[in-house]
């Protein structure tokens, strides 16, 4: 399935590794179980690793070691199913973390602008033509009533620009 | 009222353009039917028995005439030339065409309105006090902050795919006309020791299968502090809420599961770590909003009791009207007049393309141009001159709008039932007009005195049956309709769940059972009190006794 | 068989000559469970086609007027709501008369 990062398709680097197969060479993302049981052994390997973040469990699990951590992929279970979007919002501006945050499962193409808002920087799409619309998709609207992971500037500080949110520190 | 600023106009328009292409994909195969249904869902676009119903947002219920015309337009152009006002201030299109709605969104935006989030697991239509910045009592108009989060929510990246729908409504004043008790949040504007104005917050209120009053979490909230606590309240339920079970997925359930001390630690222990943050309202988008809320260029008029004028009234057809339907005002001289959807026989909340135009000239004469939709589905025209109030009455009854009987025993709120809807057991609209042909006796209404009777054809309670005075709820019992009957519930500031009485009635036997409690109640008052007091006053039995005697 | 047209959601029922038929009198019937089962097969080339939604069997019962919906519900959806006579295809010249 392709593969796009900051809008860009691309050859993924990161090999998805079962809990019960050997490690590959190179750059692996193993479960949050198996990441909590083999943590030193892993970061003993000095290759880059990431993990995949359940949507059941907090993203505080992951706290102290995050900045190890070269990928963080949500899963999105059910395109019903929002957790991930909070646990994005939740790694970028609580954590500050600043690696990929992946979007895996059913990722729908109406739901990307949403995840990329979050913070979500890559997607995992289920075919060449939803990496074409992704650039659509993300352009299709251009107002934002609240403030979120990306940064965009939300409406109430366009309105009134910048001197009128002294004193409000960005969060995160 | 508000008015669309550019940032508005563009994010309607955009959101518009973003559906048709929805539709276009729908239409051309590129999305199937189980891809589409959320998405038109977000847009308030349903699949009903006949057709597609198209429920369109009012922002806590506030319309200009311009607005009420173009419903009347856009009901002619795209429908069968009548709309339905809902128990939460929207209004709903029974007859609309897939491939047209888009064009009739576009419509819609020219008057500043759409239909996004009147549906879907998000953050639904904000509802308000239907009396706000009119009534006596009020601290603050709820519409100024129901307007703040109404923005707020509006395709909020984090909270468009909570475990279930989000209902928050807000009041200005301690006497609750909103309902606020049984909602996800209630929001409530309270002054603190300092005579600081911000927010008392309830959580975890809700209709339904299990229906529950809410909890208060906190007494006094800053009001910069609203919508970064809004914001801790939906993530703790985002996170954690069940997703496993539909009817185990609202936020009362969590808040019942964890307790509601853990449950406030948490929003607390969240809010601790965003409070100050980006979402922190600056002063000046308040007073910009505020701004739009100012008060009407009222004239200075003479002070009329209000009570004693409508008893020295010489046609005794407006005095019974103005007793009921009329409400006293914050400015001297004025009235809020309570405009009935609800004539014997009628829909419940139903109104024609030609009654909306009608009104929507009335408004203008009459009432600053400005409309209000009630949860009880009548509408409200906010403003009135007392002295015009019998040029109002005439014009209204032209119409088939003055019906007598605001907040009476035929005001019944009531949901459309398996007459359209597609979760319906029962129909309820028909219980609904049959008690108002057997009740359809002015001077008996009045004896009778404030009486809520609420209607839903299923469980999912849209008609409200839990919180009525009597509360009728549709059921399938072995394939034929069934009516169980609850009494005791109140939606107000004393807010309570009724009671069921008993095994439920056939459609026939629930009009008579109706009248049984009536006639329960009369028998039983004492001298001022309402069915209300009666029965908090006797509890269930006589009334139970009466209805089952002859089993 | 029932669903609802793609286009405007109108009811429809699937006919003996396996189409789709806004009438009610027209639709086809079947009496035994694994007839009923073969024709859901049958709707989903209409489901492809993008003219038909959610297609599913419906119970129905022969009284001396001729087949009837046992379920409230369809009975309505044939007929159109039993509060606007005036609507749906009952005013159409073609609604159930339940």
């Amino acid at each position: 399935m392709p593969l796009i990062r900051n809008g860009q398709p691309l050859a993924d680097p990161w090999t998805m590794v079962a809990d019960d197969a050997p490690l590959p060479a190179g750059a692996a993302i193993v479960s949050l179980a198996r990441w909590l049981r083999d943590r030193d052994a892993l970061l003993g390997r000095n290759q880059p690793i990431g993990i995949v973040l359940p949507p059941d469990q907090a993203v505080d699990e992951l706290g102290p070691d995050l900045d190890r951590l070269g990928v963080v992929a949500l899963e999105f279970r059910s395109f019903r199913d929002g957790r991930a979007y909070s646990q994005a919002r939740l790694l970028r501006e609580r954590y500050g973390y600043t690696g990929e945050i992946r979007a895996t499962g059913q990722v729908l193409r109406d739901q990307l602008l949403f995840m990329e808002r979050c913070g979500i920087d890559s997607f995992v799409l289920p075919n060449d033509s939803a990496v074409t619309a992704w650039s659509e998709a993300i352009r299709e609207i251009s107002v934002w009533y609240q403030p979120a992971a990306d940064r965009r500037t939300w409406v109430v500080a366009a309105r009134h620009g910048a001197s009128a949110l002294d004193g409000c520190a960005p969060a995160g | 009222m508000y008015r669309y600023d550019e940032f508005d106009h563009r994010l309607v328009a955009e959101r518009v353009q973003q559906f048709r292409g929805q539709v276009g994909r729908r239409l051309s195969g590129e999305l199937s039917e189980e891809e589409f249904r959320p998405l038109r869902l977000m847009n308030g676009l349903y699949l009903q028995l006949h057709a597609y119903m198209l429920r369109i947002a009012i922002p806590y219920g506030t319309l200009s005439a311009r607005q009420l015309r173009m419903l009347a337009t856009i009901a002619r152009r795209y429908d069968k030339g009548y709309g339905h006002f809902t128990t939460r201030q929207n209004l709903q299109f029974n007859w609309v065409k897939l491939a047209e709605v888009p064009d009739l969104l576009a419509d819609l935006a020219r008057v500043e309105m759409h239909a996004m989030q009147t549906s879907g697991n998000c953050i639904r239509n904000v509802t308000a006090d239907h009396l706000a910045g009119v009534a006596a009592d009020e601290i603050e108009d709820s519409r100024i902050w129901a307007e703040i989060i109404r923005q707020w929510s509006t395709l909020h990246p984090e909270f468009s795919f909570l475990p279930r729908k989000f209902k928050v409504a807000v009041t200005g004043s301690p006497r609750d006309r909103a309902a606020i008790a049984v909602h996800d949040i209630g929001i409530r504007v309270v002054r603190n020791g300092a005579g600081e104005v911000g927010f008392a917050i309830l959580v975890g209120g809700g209709q339904g299968r299990t229906p529950v009053i809410g909890t208060w979490i906190r007494d006094f909230l800053p009001r910069a502090e609203l919508l970064n606590y809004l914001e801790a309240i939906l993530r703790v339920y985002n996170l954690l809420g069940r997703r496993d079970n539909l009817y185990k997925a609202r936020i009362k359930i969590l808040v019942n599961a964890v307790g509601a001390d853990a449950f406030r630690a948490m929003v607390e222990a969240e809010w601790a770590t965003i409070r100050g943050g980006a979402l922190a309202l600056p002063e000046a988008e308040i007073a910009r909003i505020r701004a739009y809320f100012a008060p009407p260029a009222y004239r200075a008029l003479p002070t009329v009791d209000l009570a004693s004028a409508v008893r020295d009234a010489r046609d005794p057809a407006f005095a019974a009207w103005a007793r009921t339907n009329v409400h006293p005002h914050k400015v001297a001289g004025y009235a809020a007049v309570t405009v009935s959807l609800k004539p014997h026989g009628g829909v419940p909340g139903d109104m024609t393309a030609e009654q909306m135009d009608a009104l929507a000239d009335l408004a203008e004469r009459f009432s600053f141009g400005e409309i209000r939709a009630t949860h009880e589905q009548n509408l409200v025209l906010a403003d009135v001159e007392q002295a015009a109030l019998p040029d109002l009455w005439r014009a209204l009854g032209a119409a088939g709008l003055a019906t007598a009987n605001a907040g009476l025993l035929t005001d019944i709120i009531c949901c459309p039932g398996l007459d359209y809807c597609n979760l319906a057991n029962a129909r309820s609209i028909p219980i609904s007009q049959r008690i108002g042909q057997r009740f359809d006796d002015l001077a008996r209404l009045h004896d009778i005195g404030p009486l809520k009777i609420k209607i839903s054809g299923c469980i999912n309670a849209c008609g409200h049956h839990h919180v009525g005075h009597i509360g009728i709820l549709g059921v399938e019992k072995h394939g034929a309709e069934a009516y169980q009957v609850s009494l005791g519930g109140s939606g107000d500031e004393n807010a309570a769940l009724g009671e069921i009485v008993g095994p439920s009635f056939s459609a026939d036997a629930v009009v008579d059972a109706v009248e049984t409690i009536v006639a329960t109640y009369v028998g039983t008052r004492t001298a001022d009190e309402t069915f209300l007091d009666t029965y908090r006053r006797v509890g269930l039995k006589p009334f139970k006794e009466a209805l089952y005697a002859a089993h | 068989m029932t669903a609802n047209r793609l286009s405007d959601g109108a009811v429809v029922y699937f006919d003996a000559a396996g189409g789709w038929s806004l009438n009610f009198a027209e639709a086809a019937t079947v009496s035994d469970r694994v007839a009923a089962e073969a024709l859901l097969d049958r709707a989903m080339p209409a489901v492809k086609a993008r003219l038909i939604i959610e297609p599913y069997l419906m119970e129905v019962a022969l009284d001396t007027d001729g087949w009837r919906p046992t379920r409230e519900r369809e009975r309505i959806r044939a007929a159109g709501p039993t509060v606007r006579r005036d609507l749906g295809k009952q005013a159409e010249g073609f609604g159930f008369k339940g």
